[in-house]
């Protein structure tokens, strides 16, 4: 499309700012691997008591670098805040695969010195080969899961093992269930129901996914990636699809919820931790995901958080008693990578953005 | 001093003058903050609708005009018509509720009308979310007000409330009935109940000085406060999504959307640019309406 | 006139409604459980939590003084401006433009000053929220001492400056009075506005200043705890408190 002449000039002049902006983000400062760490500071941004509550101090004390601990609400928030060009003043961030993917390809995040980063080797193999960032080059795994059905077994007469349960419900469940509302989540259920990827591009696929949503839309209590289990535990929902994560938190509070993983199969989701590029720490910031994957701390996370972490030793330290209260907390990495890994579609993103509008606001 | 003097003394030119100085001493400071902290950060929101999104996010300088084109796609046709719907039930709401509010708070004893408004206020010093989780407590399924019905013998099924329509209009009613009283206080108040009640002296009927007298008097207030009801009722995005349980969108929702999950940003502007030219049109018929109320206002005090 | 008696019924059902989901917060506040929605039991522990948990404690400081720089800040650059506008224009595009930062999508004005700041380098702080917030709580001042501006009688300012009375001793004697209602009821909308704003704060604060809504908001993830309908009852208790107070002193003032 054409634009006239003067308002092209203006547009340009203002494109030149912004992207001044963005470069000035990026200035890249080279990674030393001799320097002295403890000149430097970190601050860290991750999701609210997803993390020892001691960690800053028990960073500081191993490695003298002081460390100011900052929370995010979603992925979708520190996105916006580490895209806009202003200068964040964060040096490690904590963002799910998907996203870490995104902000490397914008050219906003630091290549991982893995020489500073011997704990590496505490990962799981299966680890390494994450669909969004294979080989780990800009992020390293901090948990991960998959996503499946959260239900209360004493208010229903049956076990559900498919996602067809959710999408097209009993009567007595209509009403009484509730999706994710996140886009790359909602079509997930469809998706893998229909015995599509989970990252299809085809447009035919994406109009089946759509058909189907639209005739699950009525039967649903809502759409909620926020309050789900509360609304399990409260009895307003029976049948929820969950993060196996936060389906703990209903069953820690309620022993009737259980979880299942549908036979139709799901998602592999990762949260990562990764070091951004606009960074005046990298050193420190490096040794700081380090210290993350030492088995003692991972493992703290692991049995306070109730989700599972990609790290052998930490993981095999597990008390068994976890396990047998939150079975999904058993599930291994070879169980995990059948499932399939989210990855950044690119301009495609779009069409489900549109998707998703289509169906909310259907 | 001089402003007698100098009129008296050299009339015409240097009373332009003086005016002119005036005038730049309240309006400059207000001015040169909004165009530093709004004008500038709002050009860079409608820059980003005439570009191209990144393939991964983020704005790529290309210039185009496809961001106007989606939005005549009917999905977001749709979304512009019902957040406009939606606005225009809770503003007629909350006149109806906020206007004999503010009338009475107006005409209590003096020292209780900032007491009133504090209390009117008090309660939006409680943090929205846990304020939202509140009514989701009174009105889902399992809620209080349904245990209540039942517990009454009422009704013998809880009756669905959460998660419709009415409720996210209960919800955006509820946190915007303040932005409605508090205008409407200020200009009401200042309507002298001597007016008012000269006119019912005088043989007018209640009904008849409360249409001739009060409700002109308290238009720039009832237009300022019905615009401040209806925009931020389409803009706003955690209403429909806690208490409509994401099963209608308002256009915040798909501005928040285009910004934040699908990190479309020249989409998302695009989408801003109609939520402000809506704002700008409210705003400017508001002006006019006020500056016409101002003229009748001033004929009915003298 | 009298106030028609049918406006009682509007003005508490108002109040009944504006209230009713505080009752339910302060009640919560008492929950045994560390649920939000179930109720399991009375307790205090909640009481104490809060005044265990820094992070709350930290964000509360935090916002108390963005909340109070901004409105005086807003109030006194709002206050100018509505005069300045019904005094020297007559556009009603001028007005519109005061006026809209009010009214502007929360995450626009989030995005577009955090885009600002990148560009001109600006460290973040409170200092940057606090510049923030002032942007639409002065716009709401502006409209709504606006709004009574429409009525002030000009004759008396006149009156004042024939008597001798230069500009500023007119402004502060007989304008800011006959204004005041107006003024108290933009500052103490900023000042609600600014306690509980979160977008913009998020996007415009430094990650080491978080505000309350902010701390409130990050624990969304994994359940906000009744600690918070705590806190959010002894701010009212205290509020409460201070207004019966300041009641008390007026009446005694008055009987003087």
């Amino acid at each position: 499309m054409r634009i006239r002449r003067s308002a092209q000039a203006v547009l340009a002049l203002a494109t030149v700012g912004v992207l001044t902006a963005c470069a000035s983000g990026t200035a890249n400062d080279p990674i030393d691997t001799d320097a002295d760490i403890t000149q430097q500071s970190l601050t860290v941004s991750i999701w609210a008591d997803y993390y020892p509550d001691d960690l800053a101090e028990r960073f500081e004390a191993a490695t003298g670098v002081p460390v100011t601990i900052v929370n995010h609400t979603t992925n979708e928030d520190v996105m916006a805040k580490l895209t806009t060009g202003a200068d964040s003043g964060i040096d490690v961030a904590f963002v799910s695969g998907q996203y870490a993917q995104a902000l490397a390809e914008q050219g906003l995040l630091a290549e991982l010195e893995k020489s500073l980063i011997p704990n590496e080797a505490n990962l799981f193999p299966e680890a390494s080969e994450l669909a969004y960032d294979p080989g780990n080059a800009y992020s390293l795994p901090y948990a991960w899961g998959t996503t499946g059905l959260c239900y209360r077994s004493d208010l229903m007469d049956f076990e559900p093992t498919s996602w067809g349960d959710l999408l097209n419900p009993v009567a007595e469940l209509s009403g009484r269930t509730t999706m994710l509302a996140t886009e790359r989540w909602m079509t997930l259920p469809a998706q893998k129901y229909l015995g599509f990827s989970i990252n299809t591009t085809d447009p035919d696929e994406l109009g089946e996914i759509r058909a189907q949503l639209e005739a699950t839309k009525p039967t649903l209590l809502a759409f909620d990636d926020i309050t789900f289990y509360e609304k399990l535990v409260s009895g307003e929902a029976t049948l929820v699809q969950a993060w196996d994560g936060w389906c703990n938190y209903a069953i820690a509070e309620d022993p009737n919820v259980s979880f299942v993983v549908p036979s139709e199969g799901s998602d592999l989701w990762v949260d990562t931790m990764t070091v951004l590029a606009s960074s005046q720490n990298k050193e420190a910031a490096m040794a700081f995901l380090d210290f993350i994957l030492e088995p003692e701390i991972h493992g703290w996370v692991a049995e306070n958080i109730l989700y599972k972490v990609p790290n052998a030793p930490a993981m095999e330290a597990l008390d068994p008693s976890i396990i047998e209260a939150f079975p999904n907390m058993g599930i291994t990495p070879e169980e995990l990578l059948e499932q399939e890994v989210a990855i950044d579609l690119g301009e495609f993103s779009v069409e489900y953005s549109r998707l998703v509008t289509e169906i909310q606001a259907g | 001093m001089s402003a007698v003097a100098t009129r008296s003394t050299r009339g015409g030119a240097s009373e332009r003058s003086s005016r002119r100085w005036a005038a730049a001493a309240f309006l400059g400071p207000g001015a040169l903050y909004l165009s530093i902290f709004f004008v500038l950060p709002l050009g860079l929101i409608v820059s980003y609708a005439f570009l191209t999104r990144g393939r991964f996010g983020g704005v790529v300088p290309e210039v185009t005009l496809e961001n106007f084109a989606r939005l005549f796609e009917p999905v977001y046709l749709q979304v512009i018509g019902t957040s406009i719907g939606t606005a225009a039930i809770t503003t007629t709401l909350a006149l109806l509720l906020g206007f004999p509010t503010a009338y009475v708070i107006s005409r209590l004893p003096r020292r209780w009308r900032v007491t009133a408004l504090i209390l009117v206020l008090l309660p939006f010093w409680t943090n929205f979310l846990i304020r939202t989780y509140a009514w989701i407590i009174l009105l889902n399924d399992a809620g209080w007000i349904n245990g209540a019905l039942q517990g009454l013998g009422i009704v013998d099924d809880p009756i669905r409330m959460l998660y419709t329509q009415p409720a996210v209009i209960t919800g955006l009613l509820y946190i915007y009935l303040p932005l409605m009283i508090l205008p409407l206080y200020s200009a009401i108040e200042r309507i002298d109940p001597a007016l008012e009640e000269a006119a019912t002296n005088l043989g007018a009927s209640r009904w008849r000085v409360f249409r001739t007298i009060t409700i002109p008097l308290a238009l720039p207030g009832m237009l300022i406060g019905s615009v401040f009801v209806f925009v931020p009722s389409m803009a706003n995005f955690v209403i429909p999504e806690l208490i409509g349980g994401g099963k209608s969108l308002l256009l915040g929702n798909l501005i928040r959307d285009q910004f934040l999950k699908a990190r479309d940003w020249p989409f998302g502007a695009a989408l801003a640019l109609v939520l402000t030219a809506i704002l700008v049109i409210l705003l400017v018929l508001q002006a006019r309406a006020a500056a016409r109320a101002e003229g009748g206002g001033a004929r009915a005090h003298s | 006139m009298r106030t028609p008696r049918w406006f009682r019924l509007p003005f508490w059902l108002t109040f009944a409604f504006l209230y009713v989901p505080i009752v339910v917060v302060v009640i919560m506040s008492f929950n045994a459980s560390s649920s939000l929605f179930v109720w399991r039991g009375f307790s205090l522990e909640w009481y104490v939590e809060v005044f265990r948990d820094g992070a709350l404690m930290e964000g509360l400081g935090n916002t108390l003084v963005v909340a109070s720089g901004s409105t005086a800040l807003a109030t006194v650059l709002g206050t100018l401006l509505a005069v300045g506008i019904s005094r020297y224009t007559r556009s009603g595009l001028i007005r519109a433009f005061a006026i809209a930062p009010a009214l502007l999508p929360d995450l626009l004005l989030a995005i577009g000053l955090l885009s600002l700041f990148g560009l001109v380098q600006m460290t973040l702080g409170l200092h940057s929220v606090l510049i923030a917030h002032a942007v639409f709580s002065m716009a709401f001042v502006t409209a709504i001492v606006l709004a009574r501006l429409s009525h002030v009688d000009p004759s008396l300012e006149e009156a004042s400056r024939d008597l001798g009375a230069g500009p500023v001793r007119t402004l502060l004697r007989v304008t800011i009075p006959q204004l005041a209602p107006g003024i108290i009821a933009g500052a103490l909308l900023a000042f609600t506005l600014s306690l509980d704003e979160f977008v913009i704060a998020f996007f415009t604060a430094a990650p080491n200043t978080p505000t309350l809504p902010m701390v409130i908001y990050s624990m969304v993830r994994f359940g906000v705890t009744p600690e918070v309908n705590a806190l959010a009852t002894m701010l009212l208790g205290v509020s409460l408190l201070a207004i019966i107070a300041t009641q008390r002193l007026t009446r005694i003032t008055e009987s003087l």
